[in-house]
């Protein structure tokens, strides 16, 4: 029992990351049906940035906001000097051009941080709670509800401010919105610099757990995009639930099967998805895009 | 108030407008008609922007706006309520109304959802409901609606009775009436030609991609040529 309770909680934790990473996805998606897979590097430049600024001699809370708004910029830079150029581009074509951009990132990241592994200190310190028998470290209530956070944020930007509809609407019918006067690059771009931001939080909270690099943001896009699939692609609610259960698969097949093959699980998920369920397990409400 | 000249477009290799010119003045329902395919629906996309033009000129109330983004004219008073139902499916009827007037700043914008919902009754008793659940009908009256709370100088219509009962399509029309009334000026697609004469006070006929008829109302609808080949009497 405690042994289950365990692996649910590393499960949730890296499972969060995921979710965030799948909601990233989705605001992306959604918005100007990009498949983002530069979406890990967010996450990337949220944990670098932050180690990089602290290690300057900031201070942690303002190293992180920082990085947030780094990786927000990053993710404006994308779309109007990589995505807008290239609008009409097949989505083959503009996959491949995000792609190349999370290459680009990547390397430049390797330029002006290093190849090393880095580590940020946890936020409320390392001295694990007991919870019936199991632990859970302060740092992973940090990620939990970190993620919390960020879901009920995007619920009332997209639900009670005319911006936050105007990128719904945007997503739902892209000619409507132009003639209702919105201008629908703008709020591409805006989703992407909300992605960034948000992959960066999701980067900045799991530092201090799963260490970081230069080269993180590839396998995260991965799991990210598998737990996006899982949940149904474009479907907030479903990139969540989507994050959560890949993590928790992930954490009992480690646990249960080997640890070896705790990354494969992600692509298994990849293709049971594709074969058995292509809209998602959760599918899609009939009247979310018409 | 909207002055075309010479417009010509194309969608990759097929060119849809050849030069065409057309006035509205300010207060006028004017309707356009022609058979399919003719470039009637291209002719509103170039007015409102969405859709960019090769040669020619578009005015409206005296600039130039050729090369003015499709949010700017709706900012200047251009609202374009395009073919087929274009809602937002997810977005609920108020939230529509809302964003029919993203770029209005003033204070108004409560008052005029209220007389909106005074006008088509239908909307208000759906307010909280999804748009891709509504009828045919209440999507193009939500449609018209979300165009009408961007206070537009000059409304393009793309064929609003496509596809709907009769009662409905009369009550489009009477729509249509009372927004001249009101003083917005009208630039009306209709498949439903005679209809759309009948109310307009000036007309064009367009045929593929070019205008090859134009009078008042009256005059083409007894006009013999356009009687036999556009309005099927
Ligand atoms: N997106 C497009 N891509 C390529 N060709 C197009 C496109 N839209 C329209 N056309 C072509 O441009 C021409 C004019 O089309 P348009 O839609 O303006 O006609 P219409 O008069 O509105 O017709 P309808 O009565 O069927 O609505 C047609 O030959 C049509 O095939
Ligand atoms: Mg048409």
């Amino acid at each position: 029992m405690a042994e289950v309770l365990q692996f649910c909680f590393s499960g949730l934790t890296v499972g969060a990351v995921y979710a965030l990473v799948a909601l990233g996805f989705t605001i992306i998606y959604n918005a100007s049906d990009v498949v983002n897979f530069a979406q890990g590097e967010f996450v990337m430049l949220g944990g670098m940035v932050t180690v990089a600024l602290a290690a300057a001699g900031m201070p942690l809370p303002v190293a992180a906001v920082a990085a947030v708004g780094v990786a927000a910029v990053v993710g404006v830079a994308l779309h109007r000097l990589a995505i807008e150029p290239a609008r009409g581009a097949s989505p083959v074509g503009l996959i491949i051009i995000t792609i190349g951009a999370s290459i680009f990132i990547r390397g430049i990241a390797q330029v002006v941080f290093d190849k090393q592994f880095h580590k940020l200190p946890a936020f409320s310190g390392d001295t694990p709670f007991a919870v019936l028998g199991a632990t859970i470290l302060p740092q992973s209530l940090w990620v939990l509800g970190g993620t919390a956070a960020i879901v009920v944020g995007l619920h009332v930007f997209f639900e009670r401010t005319l911006i936050g509809k105007a990128v719904a609407a945007t997503a739902a019918n892209r000619l409507a919105a132009r003639l209702a006067g919105i201008n629908t690059t703008s709020m591409m771009t805006l989703s992407f610099a909300l992605a960034g931001a948000i992959g960066a939080v999701a980067g900045i909270l799991v530092t201090p757990i799963t260490l970081t690099s230069y080269n993180v943001g590839t396998l995260l896009a991965l799991k990210g995009f598998a737990a996006g699939m899982l949940g149904g692609i474009g479907n907030p609610l479903g990139a969540v639930l989507g994050g959560l259960m890949l993590g928790l698969i992930e954490a009992f097949g480690a646990g249960y099967l080997s640890s070896a093959y705790k990354d494969g699980i992600a692509f298994v998920v990849i293709l049971v998805v594709l074969f058995a369920f292509p809209r998602g397990l959760i599918g899609k409400r009939s009247a979310e895009r018409v | 108030m909207l002055a075309v000249e010479g417009v010509v477009t194309a969608y990759g290799r097929i060119v849809a407008l050849r030069g065409v010119s057309l006035d509205v003045s300010e207060g006028e329902i004017v309707a356009l008609i022609g058979a399919n395919g003719a470039g009637k629906t291209t002719l509103l996309r170039v007015i409102s922007g969405i859709q960019p033009i090769q040669a020619g000129h578009i005015h409206f109330a005296g600039e130039s706006i050729d090369r003015l983004a499709a949010h700017r004219r709706v900012a200047k008073g251009i609202l374009h309520v395009p073919e087929g139902r274009q809602v937002f499916g997810p977005l609920c009827v108020e939230d529509h109304l809302r964003l029919g007037a993203y770029l209005r700043k003033d204070a108004a914008i409560a008052a005029d959802i209220e007389r909106l919902y005074a006008r088509f009754p239908r909307l208000k008793k759906s307010r909280h409901r999804a748009a891709g659940n509504l009828s045919g009908g209440e999507q193009q009256m939500l449609a018209i609606g979300r165009a009408l709370m961007g206070r537009p100088r000059l409304l393009l219509l793309d064929e609003p009775s496509m596809g709907l009962a009769p009662m409905l399509v009369d009550e489009i029309f009477d729509v249509i009436i009372d927004l001249k009334a009101t003083g917005i000026t009208v630039l009306l697609v209709e498949q439903n030609a005679v209809a759309a004469l009948a109310i307009a006070d000036r007309g064009y006929v367009i045929e593929t991609g070019a205008i090859v008829h134009s009078g008042t109302g009256r005059v083409l609808l007894e006009d013999p040529k356009v009687r036999a080949s556009y309005l099927g009497l």
